[in-house]
């Protein structure tokens, strides 16, 4: 059967009015031309996301050299580096969660409590090995990522309320443990403390582990079931649902894999560092979420790469410590991030919108 | 088209029930389905359509009866059983995840794997090809759907229907929102569908499209089945007179005062995309009804002439001045009130007291120093109570404890404590019991009689017959029909609302 004619006569005359766009449509111009143009359009402002950031990235750098040409010391660079390895990978863990639409402050408090637990061992258990400690560090991480993920996901709490309240009772029972006490470098082995430290040329092979696992990171997030369904939850959750996918499964491993993460930050936070009180990790999370959205990972979820998010840790890091060469008071530190955050929003938000604007005009003179 | 009686339907639902609170949207509704049949699904707004796709896809699990798969009954727990079972549908408006490209679209959850769980992306966007290919789109799988048309988005719910090998292909108003081309487009791809033997449920407003591509029709009305048959040898009148149906109502005789003042006048309104070129006027004491299906664009238009969406051309003239555009507190200070469509969203304060509420429109006269008293709020709520009969416990109830209708009736208060020139009311008596509804109506006539203009959006027929004096008909952005009291019978309303316009009125 003919769509066209019909008893009640043909149907293009009272042809139906598109939403973005009014008048009969044209045959002749199909809507193809459109659709490559805006892809086009759309794929340069993705890439610009990562590109923008690697330039805003070296023009920091050439700025702070300019000025103060020790900027660029192996030593330097070396400091910058080991800086960010650690709110690199806190933000690696913190995409997986922000992906999907949720969100999981109690980073830093993970780290702090993995950070003391995990170095304490090495004076409670004569020559443990290394491995053994990083490991203790990820099961602690786990279980903390298990109960957040386990209370959003069951019970449906919001995360930012269940990571609010995770953030404060991790961080209690990091003090009540270590009460006023501390763990120091002398109780550490030579070789546990050297990992971060142990370079290739100015970069710690450190830097270079964490950037492997982040390159891992984005291939998972990219080629896995599970992965695309975690920026199909933080995309659309109503159509997430009607395509059948599991969504507690998904967000509760997502915080599993932050808390484990936050565990293995912890050990290499107190390997950095030697000396760990109970303020290890403090604040943390603030920084983590600005380095995820400065990276250009959408804070409401669905879009974003965890090398975008590791690149803000390295943006906000090289800030910091080009504060601290260029004698500018650290003061302003907390000042810079939060520029950046609302730089970066609301570069996202105007790129948004302007893209919607251009393709809705787009279909109107498609339409027309 | 003879034949199907001896086959087995492909899926068929059998008297199936339900209902939401008290309010049956399905009684005992029948549908069957056969393979290769492209079947209309009709019925005025309200008459249980939705309802029967949403049980179709497993969104709602009826209260009684059964749904059968191939002979077989089978219960849908969840809308991935109903894909599961070869049911894919298409809604109105689709539900695709913006940030993802068209190929993880349609694959999404049921990805192709290739060695070691890896996704398919190669595999993706072949299939999606191959699909796309033969229904003439060119539609690039990669490109993330943001942006893509109404049109394009349902052709990425039509690959995922067809990359499914649906059995069963429901498409929810389909057409509503596309170009003549893109209709044609759709045509084509139904065709293709009832070639490769699935079964398409096709649901329109629109009866032309519904003879032009259908073999056969279920015709529904009050949540039953009223007629399901072959369309050859039916007419589009009497699918009409079947959607309809029902005796007509008892309708006021009040006459509206012909020589009232105009009071509102929209010239020429026009935003792109939702509404057009619409220009009409309401006197003081009528009540001017705005008919039309849902989608039509009669909320769109109220909510533009009070100021709460911008409008790209025309003007609105209040008492002969100009109304600035976007701004609804200019409105309401020209003696306009607005009583929105959906009263727990944006009519009430739920929380708030049935005072509070009732107060809410006229603070600058309760307040004295800038300061709320609460003791004047309460007398002025109940007096406002008892002029509208409300039925309540005490004052400083919170408005969520009433019922739809007494819910209402606050609303009213509300603005008409502020003793309109204007009330825009828009849907005034959804989801509110029969006598209720009376009361609202009696209350709308009584404003009018005292000099008020009152403008009425509303999908239901029988409600507009009832207290319009004159009825405007919408039709996909643009008014078709103005209706005299004389002329208005709920046959011309619905003829003119879904464009039959060779209907005799």
């Amino acid at each position: 059967m003919s769509p066209a004619p019909s008893a009640t006569g043909p149907v293009q005359g009272r042809g139906p009015q598109p939403v973005e766009g009014h008048g009969a449509g044209n045959p002749g111009q199909p809507s193809s031309t459109l659709t490559w143009s805006s892809r086009r359009l759309l794929d340069a402002i993705l890439r610009v996301r990562e590109v923008g950031i690697v330039a805003v990235l070296v023009v920091f750098v050439a700025v702070a050299t300019s000025v103060q040409p020790r900027f660029i010391d192996p030593q330097n660079i070396k400091f910058v580096f080991s800086n960010a390895i650690i709110y690199a990978l806190l933000a690696l863990g913190e995409t997986v969660v922000v992906l999907s639409r949720n969100v999981d402050l109690s980073v830093g408090s993970v780290l702090g409590l993995s950070a003391y637990l995990s170095s304490d061992l090495f004076s409670q258990v004569h020559h443990i090995p290394i491995v053994a400690v990083f490991l203790a560090g990820l099961a602690i991480g786990l279980a903390c990522g298990a109960v957040n993920g386990a209370v959003v996901a069951v019970a449906r709490v919001p995360s930012l309320v269940v990571t609010l309240a995770t953030l404060y009772i991790y961080r209690a029972i990091d003090v009540l443990i270590v009460g006023g006490g501390m763990v120091v470098a002398s109780t550490l082995p030579g070789a546990f403390l050297s990992i971060p430290t142990s370079s290739l040329g100015p970069i710690p092979y450190l830097a270079i582990a964490v950037a492997g696992t982040v390159a891992v990171g984005a291939y998972v997030l990219a080629s896995f079931r599970p992965g695309r369904e975690l920026y199909a939850i933080g995309s659309n959750p109503d159509a997430a649902r009607l395509a059948g996918i599991p969504m507690g499964k998904r967000i509760f491993w997502s915080f599993v894999v932050s808390g484990g993460i936050a565990g293995l930050a912890g050990v290499l936070w107190a390997a950095t560092y030697g000396t760990i009180d109970s303020t290890a990790g403090l604040n943390y999370e603030l920084t983590v979420v600005a380095a995820v959205v400065v990276g250009g990972v959408n804070i409401f979820g669905g879009s974003g790469t965890v090398v975008g998010a590791a690149l803000g840790a390295l943006l906000l890091a090289t800030i910091n410590q080009a504060l601290y060469v260029l004698g500018i008071s650290s003061f302003w530190d907390p000042a810079i991030d939060g520029a950046l955050i609302v730089l970066a929003i609301s570069l996202d938000h105007w790129i948004t919108l302007r893209l919607t604007r251009a393709l809705r005009k787009g279909a109107v003179q498609h339409a027309t | 088209m003879t034949g199907f009686g001896t086959m087995q339907p492909v899926l068929s639902l059998e008297e199936v029930s339900k209902s939401f609170g008290a309010v049956r949207a399905l009684e005992d509704a029948s549908l069957e389905l056969y393979r290769g049949e492209a079947h209309a699904l009709v019925g005025e707004n309200g008459a249980g359509k939705s309802t029967l796709v949403k049980v179709l896809a497993g969104v709602y699990r009826p209260d009684e009866g059964r749904l059968l798969v191939e002979g077989r009954e089978e219960v849908f727990a969840t809308p991935a059983s109903a894909r599961d079972a070869g049911i894919a549908v298409i809604y109105q408006e689709p539900t695709l995840f913006p940030d993802l490209s068209v190929a993880e679209n349609v694959f999404m959850g049921r990805q192709p794997l290739r060695s070691g769980r890896r996704v398919d992306k190669a595999a993706m966007r072949r299939r999606v090809e191959d699909v796309l290919g033969p229904l003439g789109v060119k539609l690039d799988p990669d490109r993330v759907a943001r942006g893509l048309s109404i049109a394009d988005q349902q052709i990425v719910e039509i690959a995922k229907a067809l990359t499914l090998d649906a059995r069963v292909i429901v498409m929810d108003e389909p057409t509503a929102a596309l170009s003549a081309y893109e209709v044609e487009r759709l045509f084509g791809v139904v065709e293709t569908l009832r070639n490769r033997g699935a079964a398409v449920l096709f649901i329109s407003h629109r009866l032309e499209e519904v003879f032009g591509i259908c073999q056969r029709v279920t015709v529904m009305r009050d949540g039953r089945r009223v007629l399901s048959q072959p369309l050859a040898g039916l007419s589009s009148d009497d699918l009409v007179r079947a959607m309809v149906g029902r005796e007509l109502e008892g309708r006021s005789s009040h006459q509206g005062a012909e020589g009232g003042k105009t009071v509102l006048s929209v010239e020429r309104l026009t935003r792109e995309g939702v509404f057009t070129d619409i220009s009409f006027e309401v006197r003081s004491g009528e009540i001017v009804a705005l008919a039309g299906l849902v989608g039509a664009g009669r909320s769109e238009v109220v909510r533009a002439v009070f100021g709460i969406d911008r409008y790209d051309a025309g003007r609105v003239l209040v008492a002969g001045k100009a109304l600035r555009k976007g701004s609804p507190s200019i409105a309401m200070a020209a003696g306009v009130g607005l009583v929105p469509e959906d009263r727990r969203l944006q009519g009430l304060v739920m929380e708030l007291s049935i005072a509070s509420n009732v107060g809410l429109a006229s603070l600058g006269r309760l307040a004295r120093f800038r300061l709320l008293r609460r003791a004047v709020e309460q007398r002025f709520a109940g007096e406002w109570s008892a002029r509208l009969r409300l039925k309540y416990g005490r004052l400083s109830d919170p408005v969520s404890t009433l019922s739809g209708g007494n819910q209402q009736k606050v609303v009213l208060a509300k603005w008409l404590s502020r003793e309109p020139r204007l009330l825009i009311v828009d849907e005034p008596t959804r989801g509110i019991d029969i006598a209720t509804k009376a009361e609202v109506h009696r209350l709308l006539v009584e404003l009018a009689r005292s000099g008020v203009a009152v403008l009425v959006v509303s999908s239901e027929t029988p409600e507009v017959l009832r207290v319009a004096d004159r009825v405007l008909v919408m039709r996909e952005g643009r008014l078709v029909a103005e209706l005299g009291h004389e002329e208005a019978t709920e046959h011309a309303i619905v003829a003119a609302a879904t464009g039959q316009r060779e209907v005799a009125a």
